[in-house]
């Protein structure tokens, strides 16, 4: 006989109490789910990124039709609960009733409405559930509208800088002297205050709302000192009262709200309680962590099982994009406590720690948060930060050597350090799940939670794949370039651009970089950045570059070099290939292999000879293949109409002349070309970043083509007529590439970012910026197309090559 | 301890580095952004990479094979990579770079 369980309310708590009783005892129980809005469990904390349209309510529902179904749980939605029967053991609705052996009762909270003359009229809502979202949103499509948000804390804040996105002008009316007293120190809310006007918010702090005027709906908001601002829609975010109205009903034992023990059980022994609408040891609970852990003690209980709430404490992140702040324990001011304070003001960034004896008590962080979780892991672990006390505000990385692997301080990190505050789950919940078999982030939300509620330890939770993985995990776009900045790659383009960093030093300092000269992550991303922004400014610095790109040959397992002449479009003729065989000889190269780019590969090449082996081929006309760069590579041809019967066009002779248009230039990653005669396509272009198929009525330029990790098929560009035209779209395309894609982002992964049309309507659509772009790959050509063997034929050059000094002679004497 | 003259400061391009050969291998020479200079074996203990071609940052360079860092220092890998590299002692004196050099041709001896 399975036990009836009913829940009224479907909110966050709720549903990951079900999770927990059907994951432990899925046929135990049956159960029958109540919900005042017309709709399951969806997770809440997102309702912001709703707002602000950056995720749709698809992608916040946490529990589907298909969950409630596969888990026979009747659900009862858009009922609301009227009445509880205690003695009988019944639930009554409007339309009906529903027995229970045990009941749960999670109604969350209410929002306060405050009762100011005009509050009752249409146009004033609140900001608590999908609907209010809903409302929002619908209000927010009339063009030039206006909105107040009363309440400056973490929720109208949300809500203001969701209407903002939306396309509102929005006012947001706070009582107290800052944003977000309760979370904040005035100076970060100052920050706070300044980063939301930059965005067009209006902020009125120490402002007392006297009435919301308006004939017939919401037309404006009256404060106390005479300001008045118009307002389409009047939101109040001012605070939450846990729901109780049912319980008080029902003769529950109520404080502010539903009093339980630590067992999450009610006055009534068969009534338990979670959530928000809860009142544990006379605290009340508005954040995610510790709901969730009700959530457990609730599941628990249920079973039988012993288990006891503690509340813990909380750190709060602000879920507004691009605003980056963090605040976990106490930090007002007091005797015997010490602040320790960084400001970094042209970055906009402060930090304090507030330490009591030798514990860390409080932080607060806005505009670098990556350090919150550490520090917070320091509060409520109350370690004895004694010891760092000197480097403790500049984060993990400085504690214990040097911060060079960005992965270092998530790496050093214990296992019980924790990464995700909503779920409570620590690192090595994580690691444990990635040992059995978990290996994308989707995996980690899936077995762990981790990273599935508020999102903003997402960053961390990859870290930790990434240094549990290694190169097995791709860290996905939006990341820092490495631990030397908060910056990501795209950020870094943009700035370069933007406020015309013309040198490595220039960018470092304004930019702010962590370290003195940044690390091997970021600098081969920054010189070709620089470069290929400013052809004629900026200096190429071999010292950041890779070694194959700084030694122009690529080095190998043994470390040694291959050597690869260049062979125009995969043409070649005896005496190259006789100059090519008396450098193998003359320097004793153990292998010599054919290439799939159509051309000749020298293995096995010391460094010493590198330059005289590069001088003897130069000799004979050629030049070096940029095998090692990320540049252009081959361009690889079929033999088109000259003797294939089946050809359509010169196609060997088109892919000379993109190559020799091409060659020498530096790209974000390696690009390889390839020209086919006919739609038989033997030169393979179909999976070339850029390939072109030749038929009787043109030439098919298509792109994002790969044959390497991932496969992929070139999409259709463009098709034109003339052979002028294919090299225009090729020359642009590549020159589109070299300013704007990531470093190390093949084409087809800048393409997948970008999407195909807008590159059409780049290069395709708009023949001036096709011009330009052009014109601007041929200024970088006029710098950069140089044979870098030729370069090094100097007796200085090959010096460079060889060792500073040699003591095995004087050691055999 | 006896300091032997291997070239010039400027031989060594900044956040760069050459070898030089002994009877026990190579060893590399780095020259800091900073102008110190630092003497390790240039070989990572990981897979053999040659140290001298890896890019400088700091007092640190990355190992080009498969990124290992090390600091310049003490020789010991960062990070969660533990390894460590033999270091020998070098200083610059009026441009000229100075290696100890009963280190490095104590093949000599054996």
């Amino acid at each position: 006989m399975r036990k009836k369980l009913v829940v009224i309310g479907a909110g966050m708590a709720s549903g990951r109490v079900l999770e927990h009783v059907l994951a432990q005892d899925p046929d135990g129980w049956d159960i029958t789910l109540f919900n005042a809005e017309p709709r399951g469990n969806y997770n809440r904390i997102m309702l912001s990124p709703v707002l602000s349209g950056e995720k749709t309510y698809d992608e916040i529902v946490t529990h589907d039709d298909d969950f409630y179904r596969q888990h026979d749980i009747t659900c009862r939605f858009g009922e609301s609960v009227v009445r509880i029967d205690r003695a009988n053991k019944v639930v009554l609705s409007n339309d009906g009733g529903a027995p229970y052996d045990k009941l749960l009762i999670a109604t969350g909270s209410a929002p306060f409405i405050i009762p100011v003359p005009g509050h009752d009229l249409p146009g004033v809502i609140t900001y608590r559930d999908m609907d209010d979202t809903q409302a929002m949103i619908d209000a927010s499509h009339r063009p030039g509208g206006t909105a107040v948000v009363i309440g400056g804390g973490l929720l109208g804040l949300e809500a203001a800088a969701g209407l903002t996105a939306r396309g509102m002008a929005v006012t947001v009316i706070h009582l107290m002297g800052h944003l977000m007293e309760r979370q904040l120190d005035p100076a970060a809310g100052y920050l706070l205050q300044k980063d939301l006007g930059a965005r067009g918010l209006t902020v009125h702090c120490k402002g007392a709302t006297k009435a919301i005027l308006g004939k017939d709906r919401a037309e404006a908001v009256l404060l106390e000192d005479g300001t008045v601002y118009p307002a389409d829609l009047v939101c109040m975010a001012v605070g939450i009262r846990p729901e109780t109205r049912i319980a008080t009903d029902a003769a529950l034992e109520i404080g502010r709200g539903i009093t339980v023990d630590d067992h999450m059980v009610t006055s009534d022994p068969d009534i338990l309680a979670v959530g928000e609408c809860v009142e544990h040891d006379g605290q009340l609970f508005g954040l995610v962590a510790p709901l969730y852990d009700q959530a457990r003690v609730v599941a628990a209980t249920l079973l039988g099982q012993d288990a006891a709430f503690r509340p813990v404490q909380t750190a709060t992140k602000l879920k507004v994009t691009g605003v980056d702040l963090f605040s976990a324990g106490d930090f007002a001011d007091g005797e015997g406590r010490e602040d320790i304070v960084f400001r970094d003001p042209a970055r906009g960034v402060y930090k304090r720690l507030v330490i009591e004896g030798d514990r860390l008590i409080g932080a607060v962080m806005y505009g670098d948060t990556a350090d919150g979780s550490w520090f917070f892991g320091l509060i409520k672990d109350g370690t004895d930060i004694a010891a760092m006390r000197d480097t403790l505000i500049f984060g993990p990385a400085w504690q214990g050597g040097t911060g060079a692997d960005p992965l270092a301080a998530v790496a050093a990190l214990p296992p019980e350090a924790e990464i995700c505050g909503c779920n409570g789950i620590c690192k090595g919940t994580i690691t444990a799940a990635i040992e059995g078999g978990a290996a994308s982030l989707a995996d980690i939300r899936a077995q762990t939670k981790a990273s599935a509620s508020c999102g903003t330890c997402t960053g961390l939770v990859e870290q930790v794949l990434a240094s549990t993985l290694g190169d097995a995990f791709q860290m996905p776009a939006a990341q820092p370039v490495c631990a030397c900045t908060d910056l990501t790659h795209e950020d870094v383009r943009r700035l370069i651009k933007a406020r015309a960093l013309k040198s490595m030093a220039a960018l470092m300092q304004e930019l702010g970089w962590k370290t003195s000269c940044g690390c091997h992550h970021c600098r081969p991303a920054l010189n070709f950045y620089l470069l290929a922004d400013w052809p004629l400014d900026y200096t190429d610095d071999a010292q950041s570059r890779f070694v194959n790109e700084r030694n122009h040959a690529n080095i190998q397992k043994d470390g040694t070099y291959s050597v690869v002449p260049r062979m125009w479009g995969g043409m070649t003729n005896p005496a190259e290939l006789r100059a090519i065989a008396d450098a193998a000889d003359k320097y004793a190269i153990p292998a010599v292999k054919v290439t799939g780019g159509q051309r000749i590969d020298l293995l096995g090449v010391r460094k010493a000879d590198l330059p005289h082996i590069w001088a003897d081929l130069n000799k004979a006309g050629l030049v070096s293949g940029h095998a090692y760069s990320k540049g252009l590579r081959t361009v690889k041809t079929c033999v088109g109409t000259d003797f294939c019967r089946f050809g359509t066009q010169d196609s060997t002779g088109l892919g000379i002349k993109l190559e020799k248009r091409l060659w020498g230039s530096w790209t974000p990653h390696k690009v390889k070309l390839a020209v086919s005669g006919c739609p038989r396509n033997c030169a393979e272009s179909t999976c070339k970043d850029i390939g072109i198929i030749c038929v009787d009525s043109g030439y098919e330029v298509g792109v994002g083509g790969a044959a390497g990790m991932d496969l992929k098929e070139t999409q259709r560009l463009a098709k034109v007529t003339t052979e002028a035209e294919a090299i225009d779209l090729t020359v642009a395309f590549v020159q589109l590439y070299r300013e704007h894609a990531k470093y190390l982002d093949r084409p087809y992964k800048w393409l997948a970012k970008v999407g195909l049309d807008w590159v059409q309507a780049q290069i395709v659509e708009d023949p001036d910026n096709r011009a330009a772009l052009i014109a601007r790959f041929d200024l970088s050509q006029s710098v950069y197309q140089r044979d870098p063997w030729a370069d090094r034929a100097t007796p200085q050059a090959q010096a460079d090559f060889a060792p500073l000094a040699d003591f095995t002679r004087e050691a055999a004497e | 301890m006896t300091w032997l003259d291997i070239g010039a400061l400027d031989d060594i391009p900044q956040r760069g580095a050459r070898v030089v050969k002994t009877v026990q291998g190579c060893v590399a020479v780095f020259r800091t952004g900073d102008d110190r200079v630092f003497a390790m074996d240039d070989r990572c203990p990981h897979r053999g990479g040659p140290l001298s071609e890896g890019i400088v940052h700091g007092h640190a360079v990355t190992c080009p094979l498969h990124n290992w860092v090390f600091s310049l220092e003490t020789g010991m890998a960062q990070g969660a990579d533990e390894g460590a590299v033999a270091t020998y002692p070098a200083r610059v004196e009026g441009g000229r770079i100075l290696i100890d050099a009963a280190r490095l041709i104590r093949g000599r001896a054996a």
